[in-house]
């Protein structure tokens, strides 16, 4: 492992669904401190992107690398071990467990003292501070998404990958949720990388950003440069964002 | 206005009350000098009886309930987590002295092992599908490794139950985590399925090794439970538990220990449980059951988690089977059919999934109001049926739906103090 590996490389990922492929050999890198957005249609494979990186699915060929290790085919369990945080698509926070038991489960994988990662979530969003009693389920969207971050803090991670956090949020709430991202990159150097539909909001927040097109990097570059492409602004901007 | 609510409440209470103990209480079917039974009537006592509930559901709904709610505030879990903990501790207090209680007579000290049974079985499989949120429909079949774990290790090895009590527990064990390793990747539907044939097969290769097992024969003359080493017979004997005890022998005895055997099994069950449950590994169980994608982002070990759940759960069924074992000393296939596994599972979704009381109570009302109605023949499945039909309307999340939290910050300072006093809304 040397000083220059970026904290996440990935080579000529390929990923099948049955006979379906759902990843044409995609390759990106994430530099340390770095947020890093990818955006793409419905369908684009994103998700299955996050999830390959974890290893569920399994991707068929190609190799990713953190900070230099590689870890394609370690158990998921391992991946996550090792630093490598996701918060799912669709939040996915436990219903019937209360904010706190949410969030020591986030920490339970890694087997460290869940307290000082407590603090730091809490101080974050203090929306979940006040609500930790109360059940996941009976949390707003907007809420329920600071959980579902929140949770993937608690394992300390050197990477988070956050799929969509934007999903089904009334924009004001998106806003708020970004803004938290970029605060956690900034104060503590957080690595993120990003999947986004709402292409806007991500690009102006990321520091660089790839375009997927059914399985395939299409484009990338900085943010700004991103944002200002007429192709961006006609498939991804176009409407009203 | 509030008095007309509880009026009203306490003449439903009454009308239900009414119903039951016409037939309960009202009708009685007493032995004549001729030897032929006749009816007897007792209308003044359910008079008295429907008064006295009248009064108490009214009292209740004046006075009790709204303190209640006004100490809830929003939330209504914290009371009757209290209420939960009270009538629990009642239950237990009553099993406790249930021996000693004058007038109890044998045959229902019977009744009580068949429901504490239950309970014990259904506090096990209430790990695998209450907690874990694995559907398990063929949880009689470690029961029934557990049964003949202890007869076969009797007969051929000459064991006694306290070496074979441990052993029936590990065997079934092994065979929930050999049904598990299959299942890891099934959920729902097709786990049921699955977990149902698996319980078939059991009973199947219990029925068809004729040579091991004595197939439909059974194995029978399975060594009774000794207490630390003295024998329960009659023969008062020195060594026997009489004679050491300087008691008159009785066929007492015996039945009175297993009660004590299979309520101090039944209560490790729920200790274990109720333990485990505010551990890593019972937290993740509860996890499990609620998102398992989501389970396996955080990093958890989701077939370590599937596979202890099985494992501990079959223990608790090794457990119970070696016990059923040896109180009745026979035992045979037929005792282990897919029946029984359908009543285990109705007591825990009838309980209320993962809910350790709601269990207990279920047990309690099914298996002992089964006893109960036994002179209702055939209208008991009917009257059964339906009234889980109702529970299951009533009730959907079961008898005692609520879920407590294992962990609170302030409250069990499981975390740190430093969060203490600070806003917990």
């Amino acid at each position: 492992m040397t000083a220059a590996a970026p904290m996440l490389e990935v080579q000529d990922l390929r990923t099948f669904y049955g006979a379906v492929e759902a990843l044409k050999g995609v390759s990106l890198h994430v530099d340390r401190g770095e947020i890093v957005t990818l955006i793409g249609a419905n369908g684009a494979g994103k998700s299955t992107l996050l999830m390959s990186l974890c290893g569920d699915p399994r991707a068929r060929s190609g190799r990713v690398l953190l900070e230099g290790e590689d870890i394609t085919a370690m158990p998921t369990h391992q991946i996550i071990r090792r630093g490598v945080a996701q918060s799912p698509e669709g939040r996915r926070i436990f219903p019937r467990m209360t904010v706190l038991e949410n969030l020591i489960m986030g920490a339970q994988a890694m087997g460290h003292d869940p307290a000082p990662e407590l603090e730091r979530v809490f101080a974050l969003f203090p929306r979940l501070n006040e609500r930790q009693a109360q059940r996941g389920g009976t949390l707003s969207g907007g809420e329920q998404q600071m959980l579902a971050i929140g949770r993937a803090l608690m394992s300390k991670p050197r990477l988070l990958l956050l799929d969509e956090p934007s999903l089904g949020l009334a924009p004001l709430i998106a806003r708020q949720i970004f803004a938290a991202i970029k605060a956690l990159n900034e104060s503590e150097g957080l690595t993120v990388l990003l999947v986004e539909q709402n292409a806007n909001q991500a690009l102006r927040l990321a520091h660089r950003g790839y375009v997927l097109v059914t399985g395939r990097i299409t484009m990338s570059g900085t943010g700004a440069e991103l944002l200002a492409r007429p192709e961006i602004r006609d498939a991804y901007l176009g409407g009203g964002h | 206005m509030a008095f007309a609510a509880a009026l009203r409440d306490a003449a439903k209470a009454t009308a239900v009350a009414f119903g039951l103990f016409v037939v309960m209480v009202g009708l009685r079917t007493d032995v004549g000098p001729t030897g032929a039974l006749f009816l007897r009537t007792r209308w003044p006592e359910v008079a008295m009886l429907c008064a006295a509930i009248f009064a108490a559901r009214l009292a209740m709904g004046l006075w009790v309930m709204p303190r209640f709610m006004k100490a809830a505030g929003s939330s209504m879990s914290g009371p009757l987590a209290r209420i939960g903990t009270f009538f629990g501790m009642g239950l237990l207090v009553v099993a406790v002295i249930l021996p000693a209680i004058p007038g109890i007579e044998r045959g229902q000290i019977d009744l009580a092992i068949l429901v504490l049974t239950y309970i014990m079985l259904g506090w096990g499989l209430n790990i695998v599908v209450g907690l874990a949120g694995l559907l398990d429909l063929g949880y009689v079949a470690f029961y029934a490794v557990g049964a003949y774990s202890y007869a076969l290790l009797a007969q051929y090895f000459g064991l006694s139950f306290w070496v074979c009590l441990p052993l029936a527990g590990i065997l079934a064990a092994f065979w929930g985590i050999l049904l598990g390793f299959p299942v890891l990747r099934l959920r729902g539907d097709y786990l049921a399925i699955v977990t149902l044939a698996f319980g078939e097969i059991i009973r199947i290769i219990l029925l068809n090794w004729v040579d091991l097992t004595g197939g439909p024969n059974g194995i029978s003359g399975i060594p009774r439970p000794t207490f630390f080493g003295l024998p329960f017979n009659m023969s008062g004997d020195p060594g026997t538990f009489a004679h050491f005890f300087g008691l008159e022998p009785s066929p007492t005895h015996r039945v009175v220990f297993l009660y004590y055997l299979i309520l101090c099994l039944a209560l490790l069950t729920n200790w274990v449980t109720i333990r485990i449950r505010r551990q890593p590994i019972g937290r993740a169980w509860e996890a499990l059951r609620e998102d398992e994608v989501a389970c396996r982002a955080l990093g958890i070990n989701v077939t370590t988690t599937k596979l202890t759940a099985f494992a501990l759960g079959a223990m608790f069924g090794g457990f119970a089977g070696a016990f059923f074992a040896t109180r009745q000393a026979f035992i045979s296939p037929e005792s282990f059919t897919f029946i029984e596994s359908a009543m285990i599972l109705a007591i825990v979704v009838l309980g209320g999934l993962g809910s350790q009381l709601g269990v207990a109570v279920a047990a309690i009302v099914m298996i002992g109001g089964f006893e109960l109605f036994r002179d209702l023949g055939e209208w008991r499945m009917l009257v059964f049926g339906a009234a889980m039909v109702v529970i299951m309307v009533l009730r959907p999340r079961g008898l005692v739906g609520s879920r407590t939290p294992t962990v609170a910050l302030g409250r069990k300072r499981a975390i740190g103090a430093e969060f203490v006093g600070e806003g917990r809304g």
